[in-house]
């Protein structure tokens, strides 16, 4: 696939190198150091930073700020939006917003149901949902054309990725739902965190025998476990996370004081199978509140140094 | 129909306790139905404001009327005669019964004894379920006749999202995943297949989005 925008996430992607993106969650707060201090732990080890938009419905930072800090930082955001909270003139506006500050890459979701979040009363948006975001900015970028049909000077050049859960409920749709997502045009994929890896083989084999893979680049999403409590958490609690039994045995099994590392090790272990897996073009390495381990997780996954990078 | 639920006494006292001569006004639809706002509310209102007015010492007329309907004219006029005998209304129709009550008598004071919740069915005596949300433009014919709109907590178009376990959606294990039963519906229909055709851009001017509604139907008026 040829690269269509200046995204450099993109241009990895089509160069053939297995890319790196990681997550940064905005403060509850305005202290713009939060981001920058976080971004710097990670930025030689990643192609690309997700900025998170107030993941579990939890009020924090906007997530369009925080990718322009990271721009001011000279590195690569990926802006996530969703659509729970916006109607389509602001998602528009915002993608417009992005794109003046040439922010290259939008993930675009539903969200977390207010519910999970610090205002369960409020109202949800889902003016649109992610199906038809991806088509809005496709449409914005390639037609250069608002959905009310005017012109847009200037459009946005994204590169348009969405999510995929290969283990959420019906399982029979999840192949049929990723195909649906590369018609509505996306062109990039960052997976629900990946435990239970015969699954997830199994989803990318049925997508690839239905010939999905040389149309959208997927990155394999993967989380530490910081804890044995954490691996139980994932597994009971997470809607549409699976974690095999064995797994959190294996994490029970562990001292508590070295359970930190061998959740490192397990994603470690995890990167290094899927790597081998056809159509896995990369990782998203999304380590909650531990971002100070990203570095390791690449570097010991024969993921560093990054092409390109000095 | 549309499904209502009974208001706290507590709530209905706080309205009320200025007044002296009260008219409890049923209504002999929906809310008959669902065991709200029928004339056997009607009555069990009645009786609880009745003992907590003459525990307070206080001698307040409370008096029942059920009508046929509060959502049209005819019905609401058969209590013109009566209505100079009462200093205020709780009307425990669904909120259209009260506006149109409260339209209907301009000076007099219309509270509402219900919570108006949501177009629903029986599935079961004591269990109402939500099944409309009178968008305006009914999209079922492509969703195997059940309703996102109404029933996916994100009233995704284009669902499911990654929180649906086992049939359950994630705000709630009790509710059921409105895709996951569009899909089983799809599959019983033998048109999986059309799972795969994108819903597009929902016109929400449909919904309330874009203002109060009127239907007009020239053919039909006298």
């Amino acid at each position: 696939m040829k690269a269509k925008t200046p995204s450099k996430l993109e241009k990895m992607l089509a160069a053939g190198h297995m890319a790196v993106t990681s997550e940064c969650g905005p403060p509850r707060g305005s202290d713009p150091e939060v981001i920058i201090k976080k971004a710097d732990m990670i930025k030689d080890h990643v192609d690309a930073i997700n900025i998170t938009d107030n993941q579990t419905s939890v009020t924090r930072m906007c997530s369009l700020a925080a990718c322009i800090r990271l721009k001011l930082m000279g590195l690569e955001p990926v802006l996530q939006m969703v659509t729970r909270d916006r109607n389509r003139i602001a998602l528009q506006s915002d993608i417009l917003g992005a794109a003046s500050f040439d922010i290259f890459n939008i993930l675009c979701l539903s969200g977390d149901h207010q519910s999970f979040g610090d205002c369960p009363t409020g109202q949800n948006v889902h003016d649109i949902d992610s199906m038809q975001l991806i088509q809005t900015v496709r449409h914005m970028r390639d037609e250069g054309k608002f959905l009310g049909g005017d012109d847009i000077s200037r459009p946005p050049q994204m590169f348009v990725g969405a999510a995929a859960n290969p283990f959420a409920d019906p399982f029979e749709i999840r192949v049929p739902r990723l195909a649906k997502k590369i018609s509505a045009g996306v062109e990039f994929i960052q997976t629900q965190c990946i435990y239970d890896i015969d699954k997830f083989e199994l989803w990318i084999k049925m997508a690839g025998d239905r010939g999905l893979l040389d149309k959208v680049y997927i990155l394999a999403g993967v989380t530490p476990f910081k804890s044995a409590g954490m691996a139980r958490y994932m597994k009971n609690r997470v809607p549409g996370i699976e974690v095999p039994d064995e797994m959190v045995k294996r994490m029970a099994d562990t001292p508590k004081e070295k359970q930190p590392e061998e959740g490192i090790k397990i994603c470690i272990e995890t990167i290094q199978r899927l790597k081998e897996v056809e159509g896995v073009h990369g990782f998203h390495v999304m380590a909650i509140e531990w971002e100070d381990k990203v570095p390791e997780i690449v570097e010991k996954s024969g993921l560093y140094p990054r092409p390109g990078s000095a | 129909m549309i499904v209502a639920d009974k208001k706290p006494i507590e709530e209905i006292i706080e309205e009320i306790k200025e007044h002296e001569k009260i008219l409890i006004l049923g209504c002999n639809e929906c809310v008959t139905v669902c065991e709200a706002g029928g004339k056997k509310e009607v009555g069990v209102l009645a009786s609880a404001l009745r003992m907590y007015f003459l525990n307070q010492g206080r001698n307040v007329t409370i008096d029942e009327v059920t009508l046929e309907r509060q959502c049209d004219h005819e019905y609401l006029e058969e209590i013109r005669d009566r209505m100079d005998q009462y200093d205020a209304v709780v009307s425990i129709a669904c909120g259209v019964g009260v506006q149109f009550m409260a339209e209907k008598y301009h000076d007099t004071p219309v509270y509402p004894g219900v919570n108006t919740c949501f177009l629903g069915v029986t599935e079961k005596r004591g269990l109402w379920t939500e099944r409309c949300q009178a968008c305006g433009q009914c999209i079922l014919a492509s969703t195997g006749g059940i309703c996102p709109v109404s029933r996916c907590a994100k009233r995704l178009l284009n669902g499911p999202c990654g929180g649906s376990v086992r049939g359950s959606c994630e705000i709630n294990k009790d509710i059921d995943c409105a895709w996951q039963l569009i899909i089983d519906r799809l599959k019983a229909l033998d048109r999986l297949d059309d799972y795969e055709k994108i819903c597009a851009l929902k016109d929400w001017s449909f919904d309330r989005a874009g203002g109060p509604r009127k239907v007009v139907r020239e053919d039909v008026q006298e």
